[in-house]
């Protein structure tokens, strides 16, 4: 029998009353009195230099309140960067200046040069038009190789070559790995693309920046999955705004994928412009250019080498990886490639040696960074792809080799060759279920019925491991991030019982709202439409760090729950007063406290008002009221790990690949909301296989974005995905955080890409295909079988 | 979008002379028009709506022929051709709901857009495009991408299909426009098989005559076998190379036999 309410129940989403109601409360839909509009004026060239800029018949025409260009930001901070990669030779990476208006060059298309403030939004865009920018195109550096070069042009004349970093990892197992490969029985290589995205989100970025000159108090009103790091990044590192006069509010958010972590030189202008015209300021983004202007996601050139023995057992693995970090540094790009990156390389498995080689390349495109799994998606790819064609190389079955290199259960914990610890899992458990769920036993007769149609069938596995939960400060800290990664939670309990909950967590899709006092209810035995959420202002909530890498259950629920636990304990204390009874006899259940053994009880409702109205109170011991905050800093990642399968139909004639089926067992610990967590997994399955089949970032030589609308950027429909077959049954709860969960959010995203490649690949095997690159589009498809 | 004035006539003629003004520019269904408004990059300084004139609405038949009015939307013409099945199940998958409710077949004719499904329609058909000054022969109306016989201010007041015997559509879809990279459309009339072809080339929709022939002397999909569409000023971009359309052609114009 399902639970109806509380830990384990399918709450219904309660946020989703407002949103399907047009009552969600977003960004663009706040308007402050005496509100200005401002367009950017954004580079139409990918690489030029601005030798001028007249704005003077602009700053004439109707509504313009003022023009704004980078000279007017001379002395203020540039963009910063969150995470500094320290390269093979101990060398920090190359780190450029990102000004918030372009100064001297453009860089990419979309980079803004000028900025102009007026009454209306049509009034600053006809004047943005009018302003004449003296231009000189340069050679765009586009192709990574290419940018490597020597003698390629620099997209940043300050910097010694468009390489940001030469990252080695792990640099002391270099010479073992290639003694491994070089002796192995068999090795097996594959190069591959990891294709360019661009996240999407319903919601484009919108920014609003208000500034009371009474109180010398700013407010930026934000699209953001993380309030507090924009207030930290923006305050300290750009405008030089002291916490306690800048308010981050980040309200409504219609989906972030990760895009919408990163501090936005747009944030900083309207901030900076609102003090400076005296008036708010506010920028809401086209669709056209969200695809110019937010940071892009993947976009990795890789090879890999897989070294086994004669029985298939791993013994190496090693990796050369291109990552384009596009033209300036977003806030975390250069730990996506890295350690989101390279540490996951180990997989499911128990490969014994890798090394992983990282060069990241600046290039004349749009800042490239964390993407719905971030590094994550684009380590599972190459192992599970290269893993899929030594089966094929080897004789031996794609899921027998898997399991042959099982990490297996007694074997937790589990420390790889690539820094992490893995706490525990069970991937034959995964595995089993997922044959089960995708009928894997059926499939030679489907595929035979499809031949008789002339139909090309294909099946193809997958197994995945992520590291979630992020992060445990200290560890990220001595990898260059300059930030912690704890969570916080203020549980403040109200006088007639009823609870509001303040996350650093921030929702932008995820369901907070339902599942965070799913939690505490269980925990106090109250209903849940008594506890509600709040989240993404930082005047209302402790600093936290937002939601991004599956961590907000992980880490932000830990908080709550350590938050929780802090009431309870002085609920009892306070319940034991009104008792006469001693404090370690009370018993909390179903919403009351007890004396055990007695029918001695007191409400909940009542402990709470005894605590705001203390008449009969211990005041020599505890103090007045029910409000307690935790900071919660996780001791691991977590480890959601699963196996997914896809089936396919190509068609022979077209290329065309029809997904007949997709199957997914995830193994995330325990489980809050099992209906909100199939939410996420289709969610995450939606996005991967629009990777894998559709989405593609395609610029030309000139750096001109091919694919910068609708109506050439693919993102995946509805009848472009199949019904999935979800199951999240196989649970080996997290050791180490209080809820045992491992979070959710991006495991789709990172499991399918390769599940369906590997499917098209075993669909056209016979007909010599071993690899295709994404998006598998018609063409692509129908090149590598007439190839 | 730049500010225009908008006019609604309720007649033909008023549209004609609204039509008059230096650059007024007619508007069907506007989904071309309105998005092209929005990127600013098209400003006329008045917009003629013809969805409002009642007498270029709605489908009837004369003479053994399908006449739909200029400013019929493809939803109408997906529930009311039902006497041209293969031109009702094209206009049943042009775009999208919102775009079939709005977009008329004035407005894709006029606007002749090299990936679009209703030129390859008119032109396998041998329509007839009637407008407020003259009859023009679809074989005669398509002039290249983005390119008719039309003249300033003319406007599609009707279009007449002759009926073929058999005629089936096959359109292979870009996975993100949806428009046609490749549609195919056969149709077998009493005088000859024609085979029209959009989203390939760079001149726009066009007849594929060897196919024709090849049908004419045998209609039957194997016919088309022995003969290639030629990659020579076909489209290519980063949807498709021209090898792959021309390979499409050859595909798309089998199955449309086998399915007429």
């Amino acid at each position: 029998m399902p639970k109806d309410s509380g830990i384990g129940a399918s709450s219904k989403r309660r946020e989703d009353v407002r949103f399907l109601t047009g009552k969600g409360n977003y960004t663009d839909d706040i308007n402050v009195h005496g509100q200005t509009y401002v367009h950017f004026l954004r580079s139409d060239v990918a690489h030029g230099r601005i030798n001028g800029i007249d704005s003077s018949a602009a700053a004439a025409m109707p509504g313009v309140v003022r023009i704004f260009t980078g000279a007017d930001f001379e002395g203020v901070g540039g963009i910063p960067c969150g995470w500094q990669v320290t390269d093979r030779h101990g060398e920090p990476m190359q780190e450029p200046a990102h000004p918030v208006l372009a100064q001297g060059k453009a860089r990419h298309v979309g980079d803004p040069i000028a900025a102009v403030v007026a009454e209306t939004a049509e009034q600053a865009r006809d004047a943005a038009a009018a302003i004449e920018v003296d231009m000189e195109e340069l050679p765009a550096v586009i192709d990574m190789a290419a940018a490597l070069a020597d003698g390629s042009p620099k997209v940043h004349d300050d910097l010694t070559s468009n390489l940001c970093y030469d990252w080695g990892f792990v640099e002391e197992n270099k010479e073992a790995v290639d003694e491994a490969i070089k002796g192995a029985h068999h090795v097996t290589t594959l190069e591959l693309v990891n294709n360019r995205l661009i996240a999407n989100p319903m919601e484009p970025r919108v920014a609003l920046g208000d500034y009371n000159a009474g109180t010398d108090e700013h407010t930026l009103y934000t699209t953001s999955q993380n309030p507090h790091v924009i207030r930290l990044l923006m305050g300290a590192f750009v405008l030089g705004i002291p916490e306690h006069k800048l308010r981050v509010v980040a309200p409504d958010v219609g989906g972030g994928f990760g895009t919408k972590i990163f501090h936005y030189a747009e944030e900083a202008f309207c901030t900076f412009a609102a003090k400076a015209v005296g008036r708010p300021v506010k920028w809401t983004s086209s669709r056209s250019e969200a695809f110019m202007s937010d940071a892009h996601g993947r976009d990795h050139v890789t090879k890999i080498e897989l070294a086994m023995d004669e029985n298939g057992k791993f013994l190496a693995i090693r990796t050369d990886t291109m990552a384009n970090m596009g033209a300036y540094l977003s806030t975390f790009a250069p730990s996506v490639p890295t350690w989101l990156h390279g540490t996951l390389m180990a997989g499911n498995y128990t490969t014994p040696l890798i090394y992983v080689n990282v060069k990241a390349v600046f290039t004349n495109t749009v800042p490239v960074d964390a993407y719905r799994g971030a590094g994550r998606p684009e380590a599972t790819f190459q192992l599970e792809r290269v893993v899929d064609k030594a089966a094929r190389e080897m004789g031996i079955d794609p899921v027998e080799l898997r399991r042959r290199n099982f990490i297996k259960p007694d074997q937790y914990p589990y420390a790889t060759p690539v820094a992490v610890e893995y706490d525990t899992g069970n991937y034959d458990a995964t595995m089993d279920k997922l044959l089960e769920i995708s009928d894997h036993a059926g499939f030679a007769g489907r595929k035979a019925e499809s031949a008789a149609r002339g139909r090309l069938r294909g099946f193809g596995v997958c197994s995945y491991i992520e590291a979630c939960g992020i992060a445990p400060s200290n560890l990220v800290g001595q990898l260059g991030a300059r930030a912690g990664l704890y969570e916080s939670a203020t549980v403040r309990v109200n006088a007639t019982g009823s609870i509001s909950v303040m996350t650093g967590s921030h929702s932008h899709g995820q369901g907070h709202e339902t599942t965070f006092p799913q939690v505490v209810a269980e925990m106090l035995g109250i209903d849940e439409a008594q506890i509600d959420i709040v989240h993404g202002d930082t005047s209302k909530v402790p600093m936290g760090m937002g939601t991004y890498g599956s961590r907000s259950l992980a880490v932000g629920g830990s908080a709550m729950v350590r938050a929780t636990e802090k009431i309870i304990n002085k609920a009892k204390k306070i319940a034991s007063h009104l008792l006469e009874a001693s404090e370690g006899d009370i018993e909390l259940a179903n919403g009351a406290f007890s004396v055990a053994g007695t029918d001695k009880s007191v409400a909940w409702g009542d402990v709470c008002l005894a605590a705001y109205v203390p008449h009969n109170y211990p005041l020599e011991d505890i103090e007045p009221g029910l409000e307690e905050t935790a900071f919660y800093d996780p001791s691991n990642f977590t480890y959601p790990a699963g196996a997914y399968a896809c089936e396919v139909e190509v068609d022979p004639d077209t290329g065309k690949v029809e997904i007949m089926s997709f199957a997914a067992a995830d193994d995330f610990g325990n489980v809050i909301n099992p209906m909100i967590v199939e939410g996420q997994v289709h969610g995450g399955l939606a996005q991967g296989i629009g990777q894998a089949l559709l989405e593609a970032a395609v610029y030309d030589e000139n750096g001109q974005l091919l694919s910068g609308s609708y109506m050439d950027y693919a993102m995946p429909r509805a009848d472009d995905l199949p019904f999935y077959a979800v199951d999240h049954s196989c649970q080996t709860p997290c050791t180490h955080n209080p809820l045992g969960v491992k979070g959710c959010g991006e495991a789709g995203a990172i499991g399918s890409p390769p599940a369906v490649v590997n499917a098209v690949v075993d669909a056209l095997a016979d007909r010599g295909v071993t690899h295709i690159d994404m998006p598998l589009t018609p063409s692509r498809v129908w090149a590598a079988m007439n190839g | 979008m730049y500010n225009f004035d908008l006019v609604r006539p309720s007649t033909v003629a008023d549209a004609v002379a609204a039509l008059g003004d230096e650059d007024a520019q007619a508007l069907g269904g506007g989904q071309t028009m309105i998005p092209t408004l929005k990127q600013r990059l098209a400003s006329p300084s008045k917009l003629v709506c013809l969805s409002g004139i009642a007498e270029m609405t709605g489908v009837r038949s004369e003479g053994g022929q399908l006449c739909i009015g200029g400013a019929t939307t493809h939803a109408t013409v997906a529930a009311e051709a039902g006497s041209y099945p293969a031109l009702a199940e094209m206009a049943s998958h042009i775009g999208d709901p919102a775009v079939r409710n709005r977009g008329t077949i004035g407005g894709s004719l006029a606007n002749n857009d090299p990936s679009a499904c209703y030129p390859c329609g008119a032109l396998a058909s041998s329509a007839t495009i009637v407008t407020v000054k003259r009859e023009i022969a679809a074989d005669d109306y398509f002039q290249g991408m983005f390119t008719t016989a039309l003249e300033e201010g003319e406007i599609i007041r009707e279009v007449k299909f002759p009926i073929p015997e058999r005629a089936n559509y096959q359109k292979f879809v870009q996975p993100a426009s949806r428009f046609a990279l490749v549609g195919v459309m056969v149709a077998k009339h009493a005088d000859g098989v024609r085979v029209a072809v959009t989203g390939a080339s760079e001149n726009g929709v066009f007849r594929w005559k060897a196919a024709e022939a090849a049908l004419n002397a045998d209609y039957q999909a194997a016919s088309v076998d022995i003969i290639d569409a030629s990659a020579d000023g076909m489209i290519g971009d980063i949807h498709g190379t021209p090898e792959y359309r021309a390979h499409l052609i050859k595909v798309l114009t089998k199955r449309a036999v086998a399915a007429s």
